[in-house]
């Protein structure tokens, strides 16, 4: 159980991201719930690397023990980046949006439909 | 010499041109359009060029591995590593080099279309920029043969693509479609990431070659499986998830949704890729196969009954898109439904998955052509609005040919593209289920209704007073749709010569899961 609770966290991280994103009219804040999602994400990923007692997965002089996964470490990296990438572009398309709408709710951006 | 290095590094070539030239294109703007604009258009030559290459060697030679930092690209497996492929590889079988084909073509006669649809425009350098990065995502994510580099080339696609929809603000609307289409794919790319880390977690490998030789089918690999099928669903277009699509295709300019049809379809390949090379016979083939044709089958219904009603042009050709990806989803369907049985396979499972497989390609074509009609109408008139135009038959000559080409090949009137891979689908799913077929029949009729509808309200009628300084497309730009609409005919005329050469393969690729395992780990 206790092993488990770093899984069970991220999925309560990127539950709420989900549910912030659903139930959230300001756009900003749908943005953060996007964000919560990758946050919960990439916990995942770091946990599914982490070993008992293991060191960070660098060879020079290590000690013979135990070594933490680095591939999903690498992985955690690039998603992140990806992220910021994301998010500045989501962003900045609210600003637009919130200049030529004078609002950046969801309810006021409405304009494309059927 | 030349001709060894280029062919043997083929697969890093095809991402590594593109993709630098994308980031070189803003420093050589701020110093010539015209070096610019020479400059697009090569690396797009190139790149398709490579791409040809590639694809001419995976259909003569078998799969091409490439594996990244290696001394010797196409060993995949390093001697010391015990078997496991370490390093990221691009596995290019058949079924790859078919989508390569597919964003080469397209890629190519877009470059050529946007020279004019785009020269009264501003910000053009980041423009040209985004535009080759949405051709690396596509052709790293069909090249691919790792899941998380798979991932990160869907995001590439992603990001350009979403960048490219809001491009043009247009008031805010643009940049709303571009939010949507931006939010539901990063959403749908986390569902992804999650999936692999998921696959990760239990079998220590991000190969796909390696993680299919050994997947299990736990409940685990259900929940990824799922994830993975509604996020790449999603970002084809499939109905229910469809809502961006006609957002999205519409507010883009008529050029990038052109090629946001082939970005779209990359996450089809990709629904297919999992489906077929990653779980194949393990996962429970006849539920999963008629989830994915009852997915075909409302996207093929919703999709058209959707764009009869609409007013907008571009947005009721993005409804048949949808309605247009029900078809692939239904030939590969069936496919995927009989998967286990050998007889039924061999009898009409293959011909349903060609025909499923010759409409991608077909699909690209003619609708590519048809929205770069819709852009030239637009950008001669700046009128979408179907009640507002008309009597363009006049003065857009060429332009009214070339939507006449596209609407019968979408409708699937012989001679065109479209009837020779409806009739393969119709053919093979009607020994699979008469009902369906018949749906695929009715569904094919209300395209041509609506085609009809467009078509008399666009080109027929009188010349109208407020569109009498309107002139032909410019030659750019009838060049652009010439290439769709020339190959969109000889598809037609000679079908048989291209299932043979490139669809066929494409389709015993995708079924041949050993083999694919082989190509990669060497003697299954």
């Amino acid at each position: 159980m206790y092993y488990n609770l770093p899984f069970i966290i991220a999925a309560v991280i990127a539950v709420i991201g989900i549910a912030a994103m659903l139930f959230r009219h300001n756009l900003v804040k749908v943005i953060m719930g996007l964000s919560l999602v990758e946050a919960g994400v990439n916990l995942f990923l770091v946990a599914l690397g982490y070993r008992i007692d293991a060191i960070a997965p660098i060879f020079t002089n290590a000690p013979s023990t135990d070594m933490v996964l680095p591939t999903v470490q690498a992985m955690t990296l690039t998603n992140i980046v990806i992220g910021i990438a994301t998010t500045a572009m989501l962003l900045s398309f609210t600003m637009i949006i919130y200049k030529k709408y004078g609002s950046a709710t969801t309810t006021t951006v409405r304009k494309l439909r059927g | 010499m030349t001709g060894d290095v280029i062919l043997q590094n083929a697969p890093a070539l095809l991402l590594a041109v593109p993709m630098l030239a994308a980031f070189a294109t803003p420093f050589i703007g701020r110093y010539s359009a015209v070096a610019r604009n020479i400059w697009v258009i090569a690396a797009m030559t190139l790149t398709a060029a490579i791409g040809f290459i590639l694809a001419y060697d995976v259909f003569t030679a078998g799969t091409v591995i490439y594996t990244f930092g290696a001394l010797d690209p196409a060993s995949a497996l390093p001697l010391d590593s015990g078997g496991i492929p370490i390093r990221i590889i691009f596995t290019v079988d058949a079924m790859s080099a078919f989508m390569v084909i597919i964003a080469a073509i397209s890629g190519f006669a877009v470059m050529l279309y946007t020279m004019a649809s785009e020269s009264k425009s501003s910000g053009k350098d980041g423009f040209y920029a985004l535009f080759l990065l949405l051709i690396v995502g596509i052709m790293g994510m069909v090249c691919t043969g790792d899941l998380f580099n798979f991932f990160v080339f869907l995001e590439i696609n992603s990001l350009a693509g979403a960048a490219l929809v809001a491009y043009r603000v247009d008031k805010g609307v643009a940049v709303e479609a571009g939010l949507k289409y931006a939010v539901i794919s990063t959403i749908g790319g986390l569902f992804v990431l999650f999936s692999i880390a998921l696959l990760y977690g239990q079998y220590n490998a991000l190969n796909i070659a390696m993680l299919a030789s050994s997947i299990q089918y736990t409940a685990l690999d259900k929940i990824a499986l799922v994830l993975l099928l509604a996020a790449l669903a999603m970002k084809a277009g499939a109905v229910p998830m469809h809502f961006w699509t006609p957002d999205a295709y519409s507010m883009a300019p008529g050029s990038i949704t052109a090629l946001l049809v082939v970005a779209s379809q990359a996450s089809l390949y990709g629904v297919f890729r999992v489906v077929f090379t990653l779980y194949n016979v393990v996962l429970d083939y006849v539920t999963i196969g008629w989830i994915i044709i009852i997915l075909g089958i409302l996207s093929m219904f919703v999709g058209v009954t959707m764009a009869l009603v609409q007013k907008d042009v571009k947005r009721l050709m993005a409804y048949h898109a949808v309605s247009q990806t029900g078809y692939m989803l239904l030939g590969l369907g069936v496919g995927l439904a009989v998967l286990g049985q050998q007889a039924a396979l061999d009898t009409y499972g293959i011909v349903a998955m060609e025909g499923g497989i010759f409409h991608i390609i077909n699909h690209a074509m003619y609708k590519g052509l048809l929205f770069l009609t819709a852009g030239a109408i637009i950008y001669r008139t700046g009128i979408r609005s179907l009640n507002k135009l008309g009597g363009l038959g006049h003065s857009m000559k060429w332009t009214m040919i070339f939507f006449i080409i596209g609407a019968l090949a979408i409708a699937g009137i012989p001679p065109f593209s479209g009837f020779a891979s409806k009739l393969l689908i119709y053919e093979s799913v009607f020994l699979f289920s008469p009902v369906l077929s018949i749906i695929a029949m009715v569904v094919s009729i209300l395209t041509l209704a609506s085609f009809v509808k467009v078509f008399h309200s666009i080109f027929m009628g009188p010349a109208l007073p407020e569109f009498a300084g309107v002139k032909e497309a410019p030659l750019p730009m009838l060049v652009g749709m010439g290439i769709l609409a020339a190959i969109t005919i000889a598809f037609g005329i000679a079908p048989e010569l291209v299932v043979d050469t490139i669809v066929t393969p494409a389709a015993l690729a995708l079924v041949d899961q050993g083999g694919y395992i082989a190509s990669v780990l060497g003697g299954a």
